[in-house]
């Protein structure tokens, strides 16, 4: 991989060699991309593939804006929790 | 999470090690009024900003998004003790390197509308080449990817009480 990358980086005015190496990053990326609709996934063009996985990333980012949330309030619970005994221990 | 599977080596038990880690010490001050929305919602920004830092130390400096993150927390940290906000801003345009414009242009034209889009959600893709940038891409979403699977698991282990 290193190899290729080197020759397109000599070869600069050439671009059919990084146009398979883009075709072939973006396929990678197609793969991590959950799978919804597309019976026919070879066929999907390079920017529905990066259209998606900008929407996927944006997402992912949600997902754990949501979970930092959950977890926030989360501990907050662990906390009462834990104060309420000692309350409760000191009240005796 | 599939305790089979728990390579202590693995990027999973890295980032899993160093958030729970990171979390003690956000759940540390032990204060009564610990509840309050505003507490909760700093709470939520440091947890947030935790999980984001434990991923990026995990990579360490072998991925460009990596090394952007990192940057990007200690430039952050440093500047929030200074006054001026221009400070910031001049600091931000300084890591936007020209050479990358450049490739921009050259590889793939026709990806050029969401080349952009994905350069502002990917850490450091505004500098990055076209080949760079989906490869770093599909390295972070699958950071991204386990990142979230360990924050819900933790989650789930919270919620059981």
């Amino acid at each position: 991989m290193s190899s290729r990358r080197s020759r397109s980086r000599q070869s600069g005015s050439n671009s059919r060699i990084t146009d398979d190496q883009i075709n072939d990053l973006v396929s990678k990326l197609h793969q991590l991309l959950p799978e919804i609709r597309n019976a026919h996934s070879d066929k999907v063009s390079a920017a529905k593939v990066l259209q998606e996985t900008c929407n996927y990333i944006r997402s992912l980012h949600r997902e754990v804006d949501d979970l930092s949330e959950r977890l926030s309030e989360l501990l907050a619970t662990t906390d009462n929790a834990q104060a309420a005994i000692i309350r409760s221990l000191l009240m005796q | 999470m599939d305790l089979q599977n728990l390579n202590p080596s693995s990027l999973k038990s890295r980032f899993t090690a160093r958030f729970l880690r990171a979390l003690t010490e956000i759940n540390a001050p032990k204060t009564i009024s610990s509840s309050s929305p505003r507490e909760i919602f700093q709470r939520y920004r440091r947890i947030k900003v935790a999980a984001d830092k434990s991923m990026a130390y995990s990579v360490r400096s072998r991925r460009i998004w990596s090394r952007a993150t990192l940057w990007r927390l200690r430039t952050r940290s440093r500047s929030r003790r200074l006054v001026s906000f221009g400070r910031r801003a001049s600091v931000k345009t300084r890591t936007t390197a020209s050479h990358g414009k450049e490739n921009k242009e050259h590889h793939g034209a026709v990806l050029g509308v969401q080349a952009e889009e994905l350069r502002e959600l990917v850490p450091g893709g505004e500098a990055m080449d076209l080949c760079n940038l989906l490869d770093e891409t599909a390295h972070y979403i699958k950071c991204l990817t386990t990142q979230v699977q360990v924050m819900r698991t933790i989650a789930n282990l919270y919620s059981i009480e």
